[in-house]
């Protein structure tokens, strides 16, 4: 059924907690360009599939890989696994094994970044501020690990110049660009959830990980999370990968939603494939599995 | 200066309370400080000749003090309140003035800056030349070490949010490295100074590594026990350090060559002045304005590049630095690094120019001191922590002054064993008026239209 080019692919990914599974066995991919939902029930295993993809947990067993450009995927991918390095760069492929690497490296170098369920930003510095340190890696570059900018070198200030015209694109993209120097912990709910959405994109990333990203938003708001989603796949063409429960923000959004419940797949295809798959309704409905098959018999399945 | 944390009651809110309640209420802190001071104060215990043990009863004193508790309770509870209001209008009177007649924090800096540089010559024209070395030493290089430490420590404390409790431990390693290198080796100060750095720093990442993992109070009991560490080893370290009698005939400092002395080849010889005890200490005063000056350059400067701003994000959400790219493991390490630098370049300094150490300066006291000096200043201010070392510091020594308290309090007072009663009281007062320091507004790094502080409130302590 895919009809995709992957950009990230997980295959059989295993997380275990002493005794608790929290993910088995769980194989999915996100396609390049593409917006995809993962979904399922509280404790489905989602928010864990997202800390293993983004590094902030090692999973017990599984590949995940980020896949920028390779000929032949699977080749590619063979070659990266069976070398004993975290990524495969040559010859104009390149292979990134997130569970190989670390939680910063994986925003550094594999260019994945991400948000969080409980807002995290910097509260007590500026709008600006937070855009800003997003771009640490590049800037601090510039700087020449500061020795540079310690003497104020002109191509340190160049480059900060150019970070402050980045901020201010995505600061004006979001309707912000007037509160750049208020400190972000003074601004309204919906408006941080926004900040920190441009402030992952501040990284440049290829992959963009949002952990339920209209939580807690009004309608109002919530539309204009769907539109600024849309455009920032629309404009810089980063692939996104949203964990959500809001159902309209799922169906109207993403290309592809896949379906977990306690740590398995259990659907995976388009929002419409999705919303009729009778296990999908079961889970969310919580019906017993005796009528999942019954329903399934009726459907003549 | 924009905003004060003063938080006023509006008035008329809380009705005054009635004779009774307010006479009960001083009552009960009269005995209150009955209590507190019946096993402490109460019997004076001393030895006779016989080593027998004799009790003295002070019972008048105690009366005394349950007294001053209860009329100081009585005028609070009948007057505290025109009396805060008082405060309040003195605030707002200070915020008006400042802004009628223009002062803002930069001059309170240039102004600093300014009296700083003249120092030296206004003590002497004020004290004459003999009482000046008095000003000059004790108050003028000594609160300037401080103002050094506690910018060094600042960074690790007020910047990256992780809470040093053994910062002397680096201020030692800086000394020790000046002494032994200059004493063993012959090295000269210009070529110990940067060697003192270094080793801190070096001494910096070797603390950092293990910490690295730890928060809060794991973290402080660590980087304490270093402290103490580093001390044990200088006083049990005998070949090496000297143990407890220190290392005495630290080469003092040249004035590129020229040494401070009455000799024909001296100072004041070679460039035909009378020989005067002054000269050295006005050079070790601006030397160690000028280590101070750069110190606060280079921070200053630290703060606006992707590292600075990277301590401070640390501070404020690791976890979410991580997910930005932002490797938290360097970013402790150079936080910890260029923060025992600064302390090892004081220690340097201190070693030269007392010419002689032991372990006795660095107690744990001192760490103590220091963190005092960054918590008082507001964490993350370079004004607040220099004015909170000038009153720290210079505090302490004017305790000392008053020698003439003795007229008073009998033959026995020594207001120097005071000190502690005295930073206790200023933590008290800090913690009530201002719990985040003398400056606890937060300078944005950066600005894209207007540069704005930011209210403490919204800005985070740190993890530890």
């Amino acid at each position: 059924m895919r009809t995709f080019e992957p950009l990230l692919t997980v295959e059989n990914l295993s997380m275990r907690f002493g005794g608790l599974v929290a993910v088995r066995d769980l194989s999915f991919a996100v396609g390049c360009g593409q917006i995809t939902a993962l979904i399922g029930p509280n404790g489905a295993g989602k928010t864990t599939v997202f800390n293993c993809i983004t590094g902030f947990y090692k999973p017990t067993s599984g590949r995940i890989a980020l896949i920028k450009r390779a000929d032949d995927v699977a080749a590619a991918l063979a070659e990266a696994t069976d070398r004993p390095r975290r990524y495969l760069r040559k010859g104009g492929q390149e292979v990134y094994l997130l569970e190989r690497m670390g939680d910063s490296e994986i925003t550094r170098r594999a260019k994945v970044a991400r948000t969080f369920q409980n807002i995290r930003l910097f509260q007590g510095m500026t709008v600006l501020e937070n855009l800003i340190v997003a771009q640490h890696n590049a800037l601090n570059l510039a700087s020449g690990y500061s020795l540079l900018g310690l003497i104020g070198a002109k191509s340190f200030r160049a480059a900060e110049k150019r970070a402050v015209d980045l901020a201010s694109y995505w600061l004006d993209k979001i309707g912000l660009i007037h509160r750049a120097d208020d400190p972000a912990g003074a601004l309204p709910y919906g408006d941080q959830r926004r900040l920190e959405i441009v402030r992952a994109m501040c990284t440049e990333p290829v992959l963009l990980c949002l952990d339920e990203p209209a939580a807690g938003l009004n309608p109002r708001e919530s539309a204009e999370l769907k539109a600024l989603i849309r455009s920032i796949r629309e404009e810089t063409g980063t692939s996104v990968l949203l964990i959500e429960h809001d159902m309209s923000v799922v169906m109207e959004v993403s290309d592809h939603v896949i379906v977990l419940d306690h740590g398995v797949k259990i659907s995976d295809g388009t929002p419409a494939q999705v919303r009729d798959c009778p296990k999908v309704i079961a889970a969310y409905l919580g019906v017993e599995d005796e009528e999942v098959v019954e329903a399934e018999a009726e459907l003549g399945q | 200066m924009r905003g004060n944390g003063d938080r006023r009651e509006p008035a008329g809110l809380k009705a005054r309370p009635g004779l009774f309640a307010v006479l009960k209420d001083a009552a009960l802190l009269a005995l209150l400080t009955f209590g507190l001071a019946f096993p402490l104060i109460a019997f004076n215990t001393h030895q006779d000749l016989t080593q027998g043990l004799i009790l003295e009863p002070r019972w008048g004193l105690v009366a005394t003090l349950c007294a001053i508790a209860f009329a100081a309770r009585l005028v609070w509870g009948l007057a505290g309140g025109s009396i805060r209001e008082g405060a309040a209008a003195a605030g707002g009177g200070i915020t008006q003035l400042a802004r009628a007649t223009g002062i803002t924090t930069d001059h309170i800096r240039w102004g600093g800056l300014l009296i700083l540089l003249t120092y030296p010559f206004l003590a002497v024209a004020i004290a004459g030349p003999g009482g000046a070395q008095k000003w000059i030493d004790n108050y003028g290089i000594q609160i300037l070490i401080y103002v050094m430490l506690g910018w060094g420590l600042n960074i690790v404390v007020g910047l990256a949010g992780l809470l040093d409790l053994g910062y002397v431990a680096f201020y030692a390693v800086g000394a020790y490295s000046t002494a032994l290198l200059s004493t063993t080796f012959g090295f000269s100060f210009w070529l110990c100074l940067p060697l003192a750095g270094i080793f801190a720093a070096l001494w910096g990442i070797l603390l950092g590594f293990p910490v690295l993992r730890l928060r809060g109070d794991y973290l402080a009991i660590v980087t304490l026990a270093f402290g103490e560490i580093i001390r044990l080893v200088l006083i049990n370290w005998v070949d090496v350090t000297g143990g407890a009698a220190g290392i005495p005939g630290i080469p003092r400092p040249t004035f590129f060559g020229i040494p401070f002395d009455a000799t024909e080849d001296g100072f004041a010889a070679v460039f035909g002045l009378t020989f005067s005890p002054l000269h050295r200490l006005f050079f070790l005063f601006y030397l160690i304005l000028a280590l101070a000056l750069l110190t606060n350059f280079v921070i200053t400067r630290l703060r606006k590049l992707p590292i600075g701003r990277a301590w401070e994000a640390l501070r404020e959400d690791e976890i979410a630095c991580r997910s930005l790219g932002i490797d938290s493991v360097t970013t402790k390490l150079t936080a910890f690094a260029i923060g025992a630098m600064v302390g090892g370049f004081a220690g340097a300094f201190f070693a030269a120019r007392m010419s002689f150490i032991s372990p006795e300066s660095f107690v744990f006291m001192e760490s103590a001191t220091i963190l005092a000096i960054v918590v008082l200043g507001g964490m993350g201010s370079q004004l607040g922590v220099a004015i909170a070392a000038v009153a720290m510091t210079g505090g302490a020594e004017v305790l000392r002054e008053l020698g003439f308290l003795k007229a008073i309090f009998g033959a026995h007072f020594d207001p120097e064993q005071y000190r502690l009663l005295v930073f206790g009281l200023a933590m008290v007062v800090m913690m009530v008026w201002r719990p985040r320091g003398l400056i606890s507004r937060r300078a944005p790094s950066i600005h894209l239209r207007e540069k704005r502080g930011i209210a403490a409130d919204l800005v985070k302590e740190g993890h530890g």
